[in-house]
């Protein structure tokens, strides 16, 4: 049931974003193949999360080509990027705070019209995070912040995915719950959700992903699969906190 | 029992009057809920109704000219949302503001030009302008039907607000726009369908309003559609059962004041009532929290 991905990609090529002048992305290429958890990493203001973004139609790009299984995804509107199958959980975790958890739900899948499997959805989404389901009939304003969190993951999961970005899931919570978080976007990613994971936490994200970028004022420095980086003792000294010896 | 039958009917008309403050009042409040923005257009969309309801009379019989009335208000709502607040979204909100102005002016002097800025008289409804008594005191059959339409009209908005999939969307626009977009929510539907029912409210509450009065002019909104902004203020703008008890409220103390003899008060009271409130309690009766968990 859950295999919703056929085999798909995510394309991208020089893509650039300016803020009023102010370039955030200055032409970065990469690409998200089907199945894997891709990360990206860098500081505040690196362009991490104007990519996804830009991806999900919220900002006009510049210049460039988003490419999604082969067709353009640049210039179109946020409901039918949704509609291709690419979600987003926003940055701040933003739940309804006025709507129960249930209705948060429910918004995640408001282009969907499949009364049924919505329901079998929203059970799904209570299994993996039977929090939710206690509270579900709470409003999501009363949730803790990683609760919060997991509201946000399983809205975004009501879309029926096949791409999922994940825009800081572990901005503001505690260590304990980085650790849930990070083993259950591997378990969403083991269901065939293919998963692109900003972060400033790289030392988690890196663990988990196939392969990773670094993005540094809005270019792309270096890139390689997750362990390589991780070994990598430049990126180790600029993101994981290790000295050089 | 004196006491009963002196002021039985002054409760009875300031329940009637709360009950045509609140339909007009709901405008206010749920477009400020959706858009941040205060429509100052909307008391003049309450009397172009009453304008309308004037000439269509001259061709059609009543109870059409009462459908049409509701659809031309409706379409009238939805049109200055599309026109004149629609590409300003993006713009800062003092923007939209200004233009709200401009459309409030536009439709006062459309309506001055159209009769040229004289009263016209309004129609009689038959049925409804009956005389009829109730437990001693008689009184207008209209006084009795709106609060009854206004609680059941009510009563079904908030189950659409609160039970359906587009007062769902209505309720996630109300509180972010960016990730209602990310949901795939059509947020100028929903904007839209926002002007729809406060437009149709304030055309069904104008027929309810106008009846009791003799004329309307082009200045027929304004007090009207100020009553009902300051009981939406006072109820908590924003929300949908504040506007309808603040509404309610402000109608009978009127109309109670009005019985005091203190007539010349009476607009005086909902005014000095609207600072009150602004200094004690900002955010109204039912309004929402400002301070969030972030």
């Amino acid at each position: 049931m859950l295999i919703w991905g056929l085999k798909k990609m995510l394309e991208i090529k020089n893509l650039s974003v300016s803020y009023g002048g102010i370039r955030a992305l200055c032409g970065i290429s990469m690409n998200v193949p089907d199945g894997k958890i891709i990360t990206m990493i860098g500081a505040n203001g690196a362009g991490k999360s104007t990519t996804l973004r830009t991806i999900s139609g919220l900002v006009k790009a510049q210049g460039g080509s988003v490419k999604y299984n082969g067709q353009e995804l640049l210039g179109k509107p946020i409901n039918k990027i949704l509609e291709a199958g690419i979600a987003l959980v926003p940055e701040g975790r933003r739940v309804f705070s006025n709507l129960t958890v249930l209705e948060n739900l429910k918004c995640g899948a408001y282009l969907r019209k499949d009364k049924e499997s919505i329901q079998k959805d929203i059970e799904w989404v209570f299994d993996l995070f039977p929090r939710l389901k206690e509270r579900s009939w709470q409003s999501a304003g009363t949730l803790s912040g990683g609760e919060q969190q997991m509201l946000a993951v399983g809205r975004g999961l009501m879309s029926r995915p096949e791409l999922m970005m994940l825009d800081e899931p572990s901005l503001g919570l505690a260590p304990f719950l980085v650790w849930d978080i990070f083993s259950i976007i591997q378990d969403i990613n083991n269901k065939g959700v293919t998963i692109l994971l900003v972060e400033q936490n790289a030392n988690m994200a890196l663990k988990i992903a196939d392969y990773a970028y670094v993005l540094e004022t809005g270019s792309i420095t270096t890139e390689g699969s997750g362990k390589e980086l991780f070994n990598d003792p430049k990126i180790q000294e600029a993101y994981l906190g290790k000295k050089k010896n | 029992m004196d006491f009963f039958a002196k002021w039985f009917p002054y409760f009875l008309s300031g329940v009637s009057v709360g009950g045509q403050y609140a339909l007009i009042a709901i405008g206010y409040t749920m477009v400020y809920g959706i858009l941040r923005l205060i429509n100052f257009a909307h008391g003049d969309i309450f009397m172009a109704a009453g304008i309308m309801m004037i000439y269509l009379t001259g061709v059609f019989p009543v109870w059409l000219s009462i459908v049409f009335v509701i659809l031309l208000t409706v379409l009238l709502g939805f049109a200055v949302e599309r026109v004149a607040y629609k590409p300003l979204r993006q713009a800062p909100r003092m923007s939209v503001m200004i233009s709200a102005i401009g459309v409030s002016y536009l439709i006062q002097n459309t309506v001055a030009y159209l009769t040229g800025g004289l009263t016209k008289q309004y129609v009689e409804i038959g049925w409804i302008s009956d005389v009829v008594t109730v437990m001693g005191a008689s009184t207008k059959r209209v006084t009795l039907i709106t609060p009854i339409l206004t609680l059941v009209l009510v009563v079904l908005l908030v189950f659409l607000i609160n039970h359906t999939k587009i007062g769902m969307g209505m309720r996630a626009v109300s509180k972010d726009f960016e990730t209602s977009l990310l949901m795939g929510i059509k947020i100028n539907r929903i904007i839209s369908a926002t002007f729809i029912i406060g437009s149709f409210l304030a055309a069904v509450g104008s027929v309810l309003y106008f009846t009791n009065y003799t004329g309307v002019t082009y200045t027929s909104g304004a007090m009207p559609g100020l009553k009902a902004f300051v009981a939406a203020v006072f109820g908590g703008i924003g929300s949908v059962p504040g506007a309808v008890v603040g509404a309610f409220i402000i109608g009978i103390c009127e109309t109670l004041l009005k019985g005091m003899g203190l007539t010349a008060f009476s607009d005086a009271f909902t005014f000095a009532l609207l600072i009150v409130i602004l200094v004690v309690k900002p955010t109204g009766l039912f309004g929402e929290k400002l301070t969030e968990k972030v």
